[in-house]
């Protein structure tokens, strides 16, 4: 009853969100849709007993993300008004186009059958009484760990290559080095002088350090 | 009459705790929020505040109520769903992960499976009060603010995950109750995770610093160059859920390190007279003992420049928390031949 009710709950903001993504005018707010969407989500996932993935997807999407996606989006400076001008000139190219995937989606979707040995075949067997992100380590890591490290090895060469095309180094930005600095000493930056009343600095400091002689 | 036991008397039973939880919290920030002022006060021979109340006992309250009774202010160009919606959201996430944090054995609202990473998905979303205040604000020095504490807190969650992924390793639970027993020894107070993981707590604590936005990472309100932060534009009770956000968030923080590396609730010599001092005690006197601890740093580091920050999160903590993930792994899983190979 109450499980129903927070089900109905969960799904209605979700599917309402996930309508306001496209329908709101101001991309930033389509974002805060999108994340609304997510939160709403990983209550579902909660709701089916799969705690883990809920929390994942909250730290995972929305917590960096959806993060990178409002920091774009914030700081773009696209005229969103001047492109929504068209929209119902596209109107009826874009029904067009949805109705046609749509059909093609249920086409797919209600001829799909699954072969009665594949869901023995594709998966390990569900323990019980072990929370599930044990289950889950218990799998990822043992019977389908290598599928596991090549995801990781995707993921690390896409970050290497983002880092690559980005990475400037200008010989002409001013860089300090924190080893470098820690390792002055007195001696190599300050270089102290006895001041003769009346004579300054001419005298004794010849091809000194002219910052020395502030006082 | 069996609906009503089976389905509404837990969930009015859940909303008293929570209710309960509540009041005690948000009396117990108003304190942290005195303390924190009367120790910042003591480090530079001030009293601190001392009219309100006897030795100013009352002057959370007093604040309270002049932000309450304030007009608040909302900018002509601010975009004013999400201008008022970022103060609730930092104020409700921070509440939120209390709803996870046993405070004795089986003093939680939600003993949940998952509680660590309930705690770090919600700090996790704390940027999001922070990111939408700059920029419904619609104004130059809190949009700039928003952007460098948003990265500010990001990169330091990083290092904050992997220090609990190695306690984790150690405790082999994402329950706070199991973490909080799995460092029971028979050594007391060298028993608890500290002491194994001596770097990680020192890397937690720092971490912790820059995630709540206190000084000496408090680039958010670095006022000599951003006025003050992503919150310039705010005032009166809006502006006082920033800063209940940030105080429940630091609550949480020091609530976190006690349970992760200081033992919970756990006396720390297990013996008679301490065993019968009741855990909440010294959950609470552990919590603020690391609030003490924020509350030093604050009056005695001076700020952080911010590339210094990033150097700091991203090349120190990182690798470090990482290579530490690497070492703990090793050392439970092969730990044991050393030990056999020494006898």
């Amino acid at each position: 009853m109450i499980a129903a009710l927070f089900f109905y709950l969960f799904a209605g903001i979700l599917v309402a969100s996930a309508f306001m993504v496209i329908a709101s005018k101001n991309p930033v707010h389509s974002v805060l849709y999108l994340i609304l969407a997510f939160v709403n989500a990983s209550g579902l996932f909660v709701m089916m007993g799969a705690e883990f993935l809920a929390m994942i997807l909250v730290v995972v999407y929305v917590g960096a993300v959806a993060v990178l996606f409002l920091f774009v989006v914030m700081m773009l400076d696209v005229d969103f008004a001047e492109l929504k001008q068209g929209v119902l000139q596209y109107l009826p190219v874009g029904i067009l186009i949805g109705g046609i995937f749509l059909a093609e989606l249920l086409l797919v979707v209600g001829s799909w059958v699954i072969g009665p040995g594949v869901p023995m075949a594709i998966t390990a067997p569900i323990p019980t009484g072990i929370p599930n992100t044990e289950a889950i380590g218990l799998v990822l890591y043992t019977r389908y760990v290598f599928f596991f490290q090549i995801s990781g090895m995707i993921l690390l060469v896409a970050m290497i290559g983002a880092i690559v095309l980005t990475l400037r180094h200008k010989d002409r930005v001013k860089r300090q080095s924190i080893l470098v600095q820690n390792a002055r000493t007195p001696e190599m930056s300050m270089h102290v002088v006895k001041v003769r009343q009346g004579q300054g600095l001419g005298s004794n400091t010849a091809g000194g350090n002219s910052t020395g002689s502030n006082p | 009459m069996e609906f009503f036991w089976t389905t509404l008397w837990p969930l009015i039973v859940i909303l008293a705790q929570s209710v309960l939880l509540l009041v005690i919290l948000l009396v117990a920030i108003a304190y942290i929020l005195l303390a924190d002022r009367k120790i910042w006060a003591a480090v530079q021979m001030r009293r601190g505040p001392n009219v309100v109340g006897p030795f100013g006992l009352f002057q959370s309250f007093a604040d309270l109520i002049k932000f309450a009774v304030k007009e608040p202010v909302i900018p002509a160009g601010a975009n004013k769903g999400v201008f008022l919606l970022a103060p609730l959201i930092t104020c409700v996430l921070a509440l939120a992960a209390w709803a996870v944090i046993p405070v004795n054995v089986g003093w939680a609202i939600a003993d949940i499976n998952v509680g660590v990473l309930y705690i770090f998905a919600v700090s996790s979303l704390m940027v999001y009060g922070v990111i939408m205040a700059g920029w419904a604000s619609n104004s130059k020095y809190p949009f700039l603010a928003a952007l460098r504490s948003a990265a500010q807190m990001v990169s330091y969650e990083v290092s904050i995950g992997f220090v609990i992924i190695t306690v984790l390793l150690c405790a082999g639970s994402l329950n706070l109750t199991a973490i909080v027993e799995a460092q029971n020894g028979p050594y007391g107070i060298f028993s608890w995770y500290w002491l194994p993981l001596f770097p990680m707590f020192v890397v937690f604590f720092i971490s912790a610093l820059a995630e709540t936005n206190r000084p000496p990472f408090d680039l958010v309100e670095a006022e000599s160059e951003l006025v003050a932060g992503f919150m310039v534009e705010y005032g009166s009770s809006p502006y006082m859920m920033f800063m209940l956000g940030e105080y429940v968030a630091i609550a949480t923080m020091c609530a976190m390190g006690t349970i992760l590396f200081l033992g919970g609730w756990l006396p720390p010599v297990p013996y008679a007279p301490f065993t019968w001092v009741p855990g909440v005690v010294w959950f609470v006197l552990k919590a603020f003992f690391l609030f003490f601890g924020f509350a030093m740093v604050k009056a005695i580091v001076p700020r952080y420049r911010y590339d210094q920050l990033m150097r700091l999160g991203w090349k120190v903590f990182l690798p470090l928390s990482l290579a530490m993930v690497v070492i703990v792994a090793g050392v439970l899983q092969y730990g044991h031949l050393a030990t056999a190979a020494m006898k």
